[in-house]
């Protein structure tokens, strides 16, 4: 009673297992864009606020790490457009929840490079007569870039993974192809065995890629 | 503001400059006169307040009372008397004035040695990046890393990256130059070179005021020498008076003692 692998359906519909994931690269890379925005942002606001400031970007760090991704993006998806009035594509909501998620984790990741920036380095910024919004610049973000860059390489991959969440509110990524193959055609194995070969495939050719920018700055460190 | 009635006024003029972390007071009522072209070391114990005072000067430091003036005008101030404190933009271009060397080196490690020292040239000075070269590459060539113009710190031996620190810090021109500790963190075999190029520089007439522990140095190459003890100046005057082994000063005396019979 063994169950024969046969790929040839896969095969046939592979147009929307690639397609799905050029789409979950396309969110996870818009996502980490709008993530590191936000979260250089609020990094740079909180280690320069006062204490209100903190508690209001600590909140939204705390909120959304202890928050479920896919709770987030039901309530984004269906909660928002309920509330006020506002439509929006699956797509667009989904790229939404990732950027305020991925921006979450990244003011912590931001934070922690700022404060890691040794203070030798900044009095010698304030000794050459540089003002505080050049050593900014000029001094605390390269150097808190380069702390920060491993962990920028894991947030993203991990965020490419999480795109397959956008599949509970329909959009065509990656895992939402699987799903459409598995109904349509019943090769339960053979379409998960392929999509997990196509993440992992992905994931791995991102981390190298990744690591391989690391090294090229890592001389400067 | 024209205050000095000496026939040769200070270019730096600490004045009764008192600091205290919480309890501890780091400072008390330290009084000092730079003049122009001259060399002054302060040496003493280590939590004499050494540092300290050289990190107000540039206002890396902030003080409680007292007054400092680089050039008759007040440092960290708008009103020493009513201690307002300048905004930033205007401390940035006071410590423009001045020129700063670490224990640490401090170099920008993201920068390569003629990126050190052109980001205050360019930034600061407003020059353009091919005046701004030339002068690195000057000041490089007058430390004797020319060759090393392109150079990260990473792939700099401390020795270097000191003397990129130092040519970092003279290419702005400052009106005085502070040195802290310089050789503090070098392998005993890279001091030397650190040295030889303060001493071209004193040479040169470069205005200086260096924390150290090469007390062969402070003899050699300073006008004066400052004995720090406790927060405040035990002893101040020519290297041989300062460093004579039959000095009334006990603390002085002691200090001396002690030093000689660890380093010699």
């Amino acid at each position: 009673m063994g169950y024969t692998l046969n790929f040839n359906l896969i095969w046939r519909h592979f147009d929307k297992l690639w397609g799905g994931l050029l789409l979950s690269l396309e969110l996870a890379v818009i996502s980490i864009a709008i993530g590191i925005v936000i979260g250089l942002v609020l990094a740079v606001w909180y280690v320069s606020a006062g204490r209100v400031v903190r508690t209001i970007i600590a909140a939204y760090v705390e909120f959304i790490r202890n928050v479920p991704l896919i709770l987030l993006v039901y309530l984004v998806f269906y909660g928002v457009p309920t509330v006020i009035d506002l439509a929006y594509s699956a797509p667009t909501s989904f790229v939404v929840t990732l950027s305020v998620y991925s921006g979450a984790y990244l003011v912590e990741v931001f934070r922690s490079g700022l404060e890691a920036v040794p203070r030798g380095q900044l009095d010698a910024g304030k000794a050459i007569g540089l003002t505080p919004w050049q050593r900014l610049v000029h001094v605390r973000l390269p150097t808190m870039l380069r702390i920060t860059l491993p962990a920028l390489s894991n947030t993203f991959i991990s965020l490419f993974k999480d795109t397959s969440i956008a599949s509970v509110i329909s959009v065509p990524e990656l895992t939402y192809g699987a799903q459409w193959i598995n109904f349509n055609t019943f090769r339960i194995v053979e379409v998960y065995l392929v999509t997990t070969a196509m993440y992992l495939v992905t994931g791995y050719a991102l981390l190298f890629a990744l690591r391989l920018v690391e090294r090229r700055f890592r001389a400067a460190r | 503001m024209a205050t000095s009635s000496n026939n040769s006024p200070a270019l730096l003029e600490i004045a009764e400059v008192s600091k205290s972390f919480g309890p501890v007071a780091v400072l008390r009522s330290v009084s000092l006169q730079v003049a122009k072209g001259e060399v002054v070391t302060i040496i003493g114990p280590s939590g004499s307040g050494k540092t300290t005072l050289l990190r107000c000067v540039n206002f890396l430091e902030s003080y409680d009372s007292g007054s400092i003036r680089i050039d008759g005008k007040e440092v960290g101030y708008r009103d020493a008397a009513t201690r307002q404190r300048r905004s930033e933009r205007d401390l940035a271009a006071m410590r423009a004035e001045t020129g700063m060397v670490f224990q640490s080196f401090n170099l920008f490690p993201h920068l390569t040695a003629a990126g050190n020292i052109m980001l205050g040239l360019t930034k600061v000075r407003g020059k353009g990046s091919a005046e701004a070269r030339a002068i690195a590459e000057h000041w490089l060539a007058r430390v004797g890393l020319a060759h090393k113009a392109d150079s990260l710190p990473a792939e700099l031996s401390g020795g270097q990256q000191q003397r990129v620190g130092i040519a970092r810090a003279v290419a702005m021109e400052p009106k005085i130059l502070l040195l802290d500790e310089i050789t503090s963190a070098l392998d005993p075999e890279l001091v030397g070179e650190v040295l030889a190029v303060v001493k071209s520089l004193a040479e040169d007439g470069m205005t200086m005021v260096m924390v150290t522990h090469e007390m062969a140095f402070a003899r050699d190459a300073s006008s004066r020498i400052v004995f720090m003890a406790d927060g405040g100046v035990s002893a101040v005057g020519p290297p041989k008076e300062v460093l004579a082994a039959e000095t009334t000063n006990e603390r002085l005396r002691t200090f001396l003692a002690r030093f000689r019979a660890s380093h010699f």
